[in-house]
């Protein structure tokens, strides 16, 4: 295993080659184009198709056409793209088809601007479009988990018939930080069910309508089993040093890079602070949460968005513990200093000595 | 010895091999399709279908329906079916046959899938010359969702949508598809054909043949536009909404073929096999390019923790500046993290990045407190000289620091960098003039990593041996500052 200095974006796209991915039809947005641009250079050399195309609505239609013939196929884009592909999420979900979307996620909401915000946590983790359906949602909070994590998504698209959404901060879209690659290349089986123009796969067919109201009942309901399934089985977070903590701060991506700087400064001051970091949004890491009232005072979620993150926090807790929240947005990064500061105003509130008080919200 | 007398008979005329016998798909009355009475999409399927026969290609077809009355065509073609969203399915198709060159896709639309909703993703499909087949049944109306104004309608025609009749002023002509599209210069095969009467619907059927026949010989992209009689919605009976095709439609929408390149075009090129998979890590580059994972020891990693922050004008070599430290902090076995600024400000003049190297993993790549910062130009120095880290550096591209720049508590090295890559041969090693001083406080960093990060993200060898000479100046510089300081001292 050899070490490579490459930004997080560039990490994605070798990672999906090495994880059997043929396919990447895209739209270029910035902070996401690098991701577009390294596929277009990488895709043509090991027999795998790259297609610029003229919308993110055709770009995310194309992954279901290459879905459908039962290839591992890949988009990545931002915000407003990732708004116009949410018609073709749908699609997908409801003909249970695998794929996975990179969001390097800017400032919104409209055009915004490039910087980067954690703002489609809600377009992404509840799902923007129509129709009873969840994307499965991981969160890299280095450039080493862009590449894993894109392994993981491919992984859990196939397994679970589902798109599956890698949502990255800007930030992690362009830094650049060491990266170990697997040595062998993977190559998946063509599924089943695909529509490869072949003999075998003839009778299948590919669709998201069920005319009939109990049919389309049916369905939804087995896609709900599956979601279960998932929150069951797949749900991930990092804890960092919470095995003693009274105060967890809760954040994802750069944010929880933030949050380990503030925890190891709040730490050498006395304060017993742990990060709890999600790692699949969604299914939500909830029994990572509950897990830790026991001894936790107090959470503080921690965001680049206006109050999305905090409100599976808040769900996760069910009112066990006081949940507070402060966020930077517009593309402003919070910086260690003022979470710490906020961590410091908890811990007077919140730990052994403080009066008992009222769960403040702020601005939420 | 049976005594009934024996029978020879044989199949003047049977369905298509390519329908199912019985459609299984289907609910209710699983022996006839979901059509009305005189609706062209059965006479289409049929034409479809018996093309896909005689050209032996059942196994290879993949059949992409859209949303509109021919919704269900999955229902009654046996052959591999996708269902599309509304207007896409030349984007799904695209892929599909990007996906399986070997398969033939066909995509089945109706006018208000095409022209309307997925006016771009046709417009877009037969502009890259996509060898796909598409099948364009216009009826001049939305029909499954109960008779609403298309863009195919025709002036004066009333639809639920435009109950006073089209009217140019009011919602525009009727859009000629298959002419716009003629225009492209990749579409292979663009004909309009109808079913007026029993004539034009033979010349269809050969047209629909065609159309996949250039497929099979891999041509390029290929369209039929269907002039389509739809009796329910035109409130007409079979006969009269025939004849409305053949004496109304074809007045807006003339027949005939608008484009034929079948002759000249060249058969797309046999696909290059994929390379094996196990040199999939070396064509990503991933395979031995790299630093080793594991050094020899943490002895021999250097004992460093440098947050260094690098500032200065676009097209001062600010990222390249905090790549090249990084790199080589990554060669020296230690852990490191860059991180640039990417706003609109790397177009439009300013660009900083945030460097760290440690030991330890880092936490926060952001660095809000630099031990050193690179100040390639003065608004860089004014924005972030108060930030450094107390008993940090300074190194200032500039004869000396603006007098009202607080930069007490720590050392500052300015020198008109510029002036001096310039003297050296080209003013745009400034920043690696600019590395070499720093080199010189992150002392611990060896050469050898230097060297070698270098060597890997500078290839021109004019630039490497000017950057190399331009390290070596800088790092003579911080010396001599660095001997005049004690020395005053």
């Amino acid at each position: 295993m050899s070490r490579h200095l490459m930004k997080g974006n560039e990490a994605i796209v070798k990672s999906a080659i090495l994880a059997g991915c043929r396919g990447f039809y895209g739209y270029p947005i910035t902070p996401a184009s690098e991701i577009t641009e390294a596929a277009a250079a990488l895709m043509p050399q090991v027999g795998g198709v790259f297609l610029q195309a003229e919308s993110e609505v055709a770009a995310i239609n194309m992954l279901y056409g290459a879905a459908s013939a039962g290839v591992r196929a890949m988009t990545a884009s931002s915000g407003p793209g990732i708004s116009l592909m949410q018609e073709g999420i749908s699609y997908m979900a409801g003909a249970e088809l695998p794929c996975v979307i990179a969001d390097i996620t800017r400032g919104g909401p409209g055009l915004g601007n490039i910087a980067s915000e954690q703002s489609d946590y809600h377009q992404v983790v509840k799902g923007g479009g129509h129709g009873n359906y969840r994307t499965l949602v991981l969160a890299p909070h280095s450039v080493q988990e862009m590449a894993d994590l894109t392994v993981l998504a491919f992984e859990l698209a196939d397994r679970y018939r589902n798109p599956v959404v890698l949502l990255a901060d800007g930030f992690m879209g362009q830094m650049m930080e060491p990266v170990e690659f697997p040595e062998v290349a993977t190559e998946p089986r063509l599924p089943r069910w695909a529509v490869a123009g072949t003999d075998a796969s003839r009778g299948n067919v590919i669709t998201s309508m069920h005319l009939d109201t109990d049919k389309l009942e049916a369905h939804v309901r087995q896609l709900e089993a599956k979601y279960f399934i998932t929150e069951q089985r797949e749900a991930r977070a990092e804890d960092w040093r919470t095995e003693d903590a009274e105060i967890v701060l809760v954040g994802y991506g750069i944010v929880a890079r933030i949050l380990k700087a503030v925890a190891a400064e709040a730490r050498a001051a006395g304060l017993p602070v742990g990060v709890l970091r999600p790692i699949t949004l969604y299914p939500f890491p909830t029994l990572h949460f509950q897990r830790l009232t026991a001894r936790a005072r107090a959470f503080l979620v921690v965001e680049m968005s206006n109050g999305q993150l905090v409100g599976d926090v808040r769900l996760a807790l069910n009112g066990a513990r006081p949940v507070e929240f402060f966020s930077r947005v517009g593309g402003n990064a919070p910086t260690h200093l003022e979470v710490l500061a906020e961590v410091q105003d908890l811990a007077r509130r919140h730990l052994a000595g403080a009066p008992a008080e009222e769960e403040l919200i702020v601005h939420v | 010895m049976s005594s009934e007398p024996e029978v020879t008979w044989e199949i003047a005329s049977s369905k298509p091999a390519s329908f199912y016998s019985t459609y299984e798909r289907k609910d209710e009355l699983q022996h006839a399709t979901h059509y009305c009475p005189g609706c062209g999409h059965g006479i289409i399927h049929k034409m479809l279908a018996q093309a896909i026969d005689e050209l032996s290609i059942q196994d290879r077809t993949v059949l992409i329906s859209p949303v509109g009355c021919s919704v269900f065509a999955y229902y009654y073609f046996d052959v591999g079916n996708v269902q599309a969203a509304h207007g896409r399915a030349p984007a799904v198709a695209t892929a599909v046959k990007r996906s399986r060159p070997g398969s033939i896709v066909i995509s089945y639309q109706g006018d208000g899938d095409l022209s309307a909703i997925g006016s771009a993703e046709i417009l877009h499909a037969a502009n890259r010359g996509e060898p796909i087949t598409v099948i364009f049944v216009n009826n001049a109306i939305y029909s499954m969702t109960g008779g609403q104004m298309a863009p195919t309608t025709l002036l004066g025609q009333t639809s639920t949508t435009s109950p006073r009749g089209r009217s140019a002023a009011h919602e525009g002509y009727p859009l000629h598809v298959s002419e716009l599209l003629a225009t492209l210069e990749a579409p292979v095969y663009i004909e309009r054909v109808g079913l007026g009467d029993n004539k034009q619907v033979a010349q269809a059927a050969r047209a629909v043949r065609r159309a996949l026949e250039n497929q099979v010989r891999g041509l390029g992209f290929s369209l039929v536009e269907i002039l389509s009689p739809c009796p329910t919605i035109w409130k007409m009976s079979p006969v009269e909404s025939q004849r409305w095709v053949r004496d109304v439609m074809e007045k807006t929408f003339p027949l005939g073929v608008l484009r034929d390149h079948t002759q000249a075009a060249q058969s797309e090129a046999v696909p290059i096999p994929p390379p094996p998979l196990s040199m999939i890590p070396g064509i990503v580059g991933v395979a031995d390019a790299g630093l080793p994972a594991e050094m020899t020891g943490d002895a021999d990693v250097p004992a460093l923790d440098l947050q260094v922050r690098v500032a200065g004008f676009g097209g001062q070599g600010v990222l390249l500046l905090g790549e090249v430290l990084a790199e080589a902090g990554l060669d020296a076995g230690l852990e490191v993290s860059w991180l640039p600024s990417y706003g609109p400000e790397m177009r439009s003049g300013t660009s900083n990045c945030h460097v760290r190297l440690s030991r330890e993993p880092i936490d926060s790549p952001l660095v809000t407190h630099p031990d050193v910062l690179v100040a390639m130009n003065e608004p860089s120095l004014r924005k972030f000289c108060s930030t450094v880290h107390p008993g940090g550096w300074i190194l200032y591209n500039g004869e000396a620091s603006p007098e009202d720049c607080d930069c007490r508590g720590v050392h500052v090295l300015a020198r008109p960098f510029t002036q001096i890559a310039n003297n050296l041969g080209d003013a745009r090693a400034a920043n690696m003039v600019m590395l070499g001083a720093l080199l010189e406080i992150a002392g611990n960093l060896p050469q050898s990593s230097v060297d070698s990060a270098l060597g890997r993200l500078v290839r021109n060898p004019k630039w490497l041996a000017l950057d190399e000479t331009a390290l070596v100046c800088g790092r003579r510089l911080m010396r001599e500052a660095r001997a005049e300081v004690s020395h005053a001292g």
